[in-house]
């Protein structure tokens, strides 16, 4: 089976990998670097449990082949912290019990980030279309809008 | 245990402090059971059924075994023939088909191989031919005249003595007249409902490793409602000792029910000894839809009886369940599940109906929003012909203590009525419905279950606290657990580290399942936590040279008089000396699990050209008894109303003529989005459990009970059209609404 030779940034890190063409982006994350955080729930894009940061857009990972990752920046919920600081969505989730089970939790807080990078301020509805590419099948969504409420009411320093 | 009045003032009891495994959940650390590799492993692809109902005539697994990276393959051969009354004779063929498949979907073979794409490959090359039979997919099908079997090896464990049948269960239930009472009622009214299956929708598909040694020991990884459950069910299937199989329980992505049965951890470890290396299984989404337990369909007929000033004086109502090709108990359960109101004339008739489609499992409050769909749909029209407020009339009628269920048992202490006086006083309630919209109102109750449950609470030499326990966290039930340590012990919430344990490092624990973790599982931890106490007294009384009763602990410390209080740190660094570790075990079979009630309120408006239904506002009254964490209360709550809602309105399992799943996948069938629905207001009731020393009632399954009553009711009060099959999608609302005009 051919393998491909990948190039990448991926959480600020220059990373190299071989991947096979067939490869799923997620695959290669989880499988032959060990950032077990993205996880599959469907591998269809349909749940958002997969979701990275790819150049600074939101992806289903499950979508992405690895090889089309050559020379890109990769964001993972394993780059949201800051060094020893977490992330103020990942302290309002905490704060707000925003998870259950948590399998959804690492795809949201990073459409939460992408949502937020774009729209610092926005409305409940803005959320929740913001969110609608992820499935939680734990929450009802409730302390997740609100805890993206919150975050994006410190990110503002407001 | 004692049960205790529920005083105010606990220190941590009702405190919402961070959940102790979150910081790993948000930085994505935390092991679900996909996240777990050992070295060596080997991948899994399943062959599956393409026919809804077929004879297997043979399998040559011959080409697969010859292709690259193929290690072992297993079929229905490889599994010991159990008795048909071994309680593990259903799963065990539900694990792998022998010799009938019974759905499309049914596992039929199962390759393990090198690589994920090689076992996929080799599973295409198994060759497997079939004679196909006929197909029952339906309820009616199912019950009509000389139907086709669904299950020919239906041996009838709990079905009427006769031929066989597709009738799985049947059970009456009756008390006094209710043919006379509905002839003398001022009104009746008779509806049919049905609905379609629905699957729980957990996003974490279902996955293991396993690693089966040659001295006939084997290690789980797998993520379960209950890992002893795994353990005994796979020992059973495959005739091992318990014992010989170990457990352990990576993070659980969710559940609801869904995973308090077993799949696939026999396969794979057949698969690891046949290979002598470990397996990893993981089931694709498809799969999950296609192979594993959706909640049952329905049919039913409900007919309700009342005075003209809204006494209910009838139910007469008969309930049909589809269960997939196996047998169990829904039906039994659904007829038992409806008696939130007096009735005093009851005659119920459940059946459990076998039909060629997936066996069904355990989706939260299992068989009871069904019941509580068609009889708070009927109950909300005698509302509407008595022009009553639809709170009033279940105030009217609703169960108190001592009040017969649809068993003939006395309900104990419930908070039915606290949760309707609830409802009616809340901020929704009062305020007028918006312009263009209408309201709806609907109930549902559960009665939570006990069952047994083991604890540990080991003492640390520097004063903190690790709490063992056997009960997967499906929802928060670790911060419950420290919660309940810490107001007992009397130390921080921090300083306890809640553990769910191997079955090799914890007693015997029961399933995850009828909201029991945090009643049952609590009640071991606090019991433990007591016995810990009294040691620690005695401990106490060795320092300071006094008798153990002259010791009291309050706040963490020991109080003798006209000495220093000792703290718990105090004592354990001085353990060596004063008896050696400090360290509680309790097991119990938890008695009392109080039923919980709820009650919903929906604001919708209904789009006359499209059919789609919107909720604007939705408040969820709820009794938890005592909320031991609100936040995780109201998530319960929360996450339950909103299941609900899609089950209600979207969700349905879409078959062809041949039994195949039209839409098995997360774009087709769609669960609630954030954007489908708003806030899901939330309103904890608090009538205590006199049987938990907390007084807590499970939370984790009423609240998926009320939304269907609760969305038909709105839809009915908005359009003029009572909906009576669920989905209310969109196209069926159009359908009925177009029928009206």
């Amino acid at each position: 089976m051919s393998r491909t030779h990948v190039s990448c940034n991926i959480n600020g890190e220059d990373v190299e990998f071989l991947t096979a063409d067939a490869s799923s982006l997620l695959d290669a994350l989880r499988n032959e670097l060990g950032l077990i955080g993205a996880k599959e729930g469907c591998g269809t894009g349909d749940c958002g449990s997969c979701s990275v940061l790819l150049d600074g857009r939101l992806v289903c990972s499950c979508l992405v082949m690895a090889p089309e990752a050559e020379g890109r920046d990769v964001v993972t919920i394993e780059g949201l912290a800051e060094g020893d600081h977490l992330h103020p969505l990942q302290k309002t989730f905490l704060e707000g019990a925003a998870l259950q089970c948590g399998i959804c939790t690492p795809g949201f807080l990073l459409a939460a980030k992408a949502l937020l990078d774009a729209n610092p301020n926005p409305t409940e509805t803005e959320i929740r279309y913001g969110l609608a590419g992820n499935l939680c099948r734990c929450t009802g969504y409730d302390k997740i809008v609100k805890a993206v409420q919150e975050a994006s009411v410190e990110l503002r320093g407001a | 245990m004692t049960a205790t009045e529920n005083p105010t003032g606990y220190k941590w009891i009702g405190t919402r402090p961070v959940r102790h495994d979150g910081y790993e959940k948000v930085v994505g650390k935390a092991r679900f059971a996909a996240d777990l590799d050992l070295t060596g492993q080997l991948y899994t692809a399943y062959v599956r059924s393409p026919h809804a109902h077929a004879r297997v005539l043979s399998i040559d697994t011959a080409a697969a075994e010859a292709m690259p990276g193929v290690k072992a393959i297993v079929t229905g051969a490889d599994f010991p023939d159990l008795d048909p009354l071994d309680p593990n004779y259903d799963v065990s063929i539900n694990v792998m088909a022998r010799g009938t498949a019974l759905y499309h979907g049914h596992a039929i073979a199962a390759v393990a191989a090198l690589t994920k794409a090689e076992a996929r490959a080799a599973a295409a090359a198994v060759a497997v031919s079939y004679d196909v039979l006929p197909a029952v997919l339906t309820i009616d099908e199912a019950m009509a005249e000389g139907a086709p079997l669904a299950n020919e090896e239906n041996y009838q464990k709990f079905a009427p003595p006769g031929d066989p049948t597709n009738i799985s269960t049947h059970t009456p239930l009756e008390r006094g007249d209710a043919a006379e009472a509905l002839a003398g009622a001022d009104i009746v009214i008779e509806r049919e409902f049905d609905a379609a299956h629905v699957h729980q929708g957990y996003i974490e598909p279902h996955a293991c490793v396993v690693d089966a040694g040659l001295d006939g020991k084997a290690n789980v990884w797998c993520s379960s409602q209950g890992h002893f459950m795994i353990r005994a069910v796979t020992a059973g299937i495959l005739g091992r000792e318990t014992s010989r199989i170990k457990v352990t329980p990576a993070e659980i992505g969710g559940g609801f029910g869904g995973k308090t049965t077993v799949y696939l951890e026999p396969v794979a470890l057949l698969l690891s000894e046949k290979s002598g290396r470990p397996v990893k299984s993981v089931m694709t989404r498809e799969e999950v839809l296609r192979a594993t337990g959706p909640a049952p369909g329905c049919k039913m007929r409900v007919k309700i009886g009342a005075t003209k000033d809204g006494e209910l004086v009838a139910l007469d109502a008969w309930m049909a369940y589809s269960l997939g090709a196996f047998g169990d108990f829904a039906g039994m359960v659904g007829a038992m599940s409806v008696a939130s109101y007096k009735f005093p004339n009851l005659k119920l008739e459940a059946w459990g109906v076998l039909t060629n489609t997936p066996k069904t499992a355990a989706y939260r409050a299992p068989s009871a929003p069904h019941a509580a769909f068609a009889i708070e749909s009927v109950i909300d029209e005698i509302a509407i012909e008595l022009d009553m407020d639809p709170i009033d009339l279940r105030l009217k009628n609703a169960a108190v203590e001592g009040d017969l269920t649809a068993m003939g048992m006395p309900h104990p202490r419930i908070g039915f009525v606290e949760c309707l006086e609830a409802l009616k006083a809340s901020p929704h309630y009062q305020s007028p419905v918006p312009e263009g919209a209408s309201r709806g109102v609907a109930a549902g109750f559960w009665f939570n279950i006990g069952e047994q449950s083991s604890a540990t609470v080991n003492l640390n030499e520097d004063g903190t606290a690790t709490v063992l326990t056997g009960s997967p966290d499906i929802g928060g039930s670790r911060a419950s657990m420290a919660l309940m340590t810490a107001e007992e012990l009397g130390i921080d919430v921090y300083a306890i580290t809640p553990v769910v344990a191997d079955t090799e490092a914890v007693g015997f624990t029961d399933v995850t399942e009828g909201s029991r973790a945090t009643f049952a599982t609590g009640k071991a931890v606090v019991e433990a936590c007591r016995e810990l106490i009294g040691e620690l007294k005695i401990r106490a009384a060795t320092i300071h040279g006094v008798e153990p009763d002259q010791v009291e602990w309050i706040d963490g410390a020991a109080h003798v008089e006209g000495k220093d209080p000792l703290s718990l740190a105090q004592i354990t660094e001085q353990a060596k000396r004063t008896g050696g570790p400090l360290t509680a075990t309790a097991s119990l079979n938890a008695a009392g699990a109080g039923p919980s009630f709820a009650v919903h309120c929906a604001d919708v408006t209904v789009d006359e050209e499209t059919g789609q239904v919107t909720i604007i506002r939705y408040t969820a009254v709820q009794d938890a008894g005592t909320a031991i964490h609100p936040s995780y209360v109201e998530g319960q709550m929360q996450g339950g109303s909103v299941q609900g809602i899609g089950w209600a309105l979207n969700e349905e399992y879409i078959y062809n003529a041949d039994g195949v799943m039209q839409n098995a996948g997360f774009l087709d069938y769609r669960i609630p989005v954030a954007s489908d629905i708003p806030m899901i207001e939330t309103i904890i009731v608090e009538v205590p459990n006199p049987s938990h020393p907390y007084g807590v009632r499970g939370v984790g399954e009423t609240g998926i009970v009320p939304p269907m009553g609760t969305l038909g009711n709105a839809i009915r009060r908005a359009t003029g059209v009572r909906m009576t099959s669920m989905p209310m999608s969109p196209p069926k609302v159009l359908a009925r609404l177009s029928e009206n005009n």
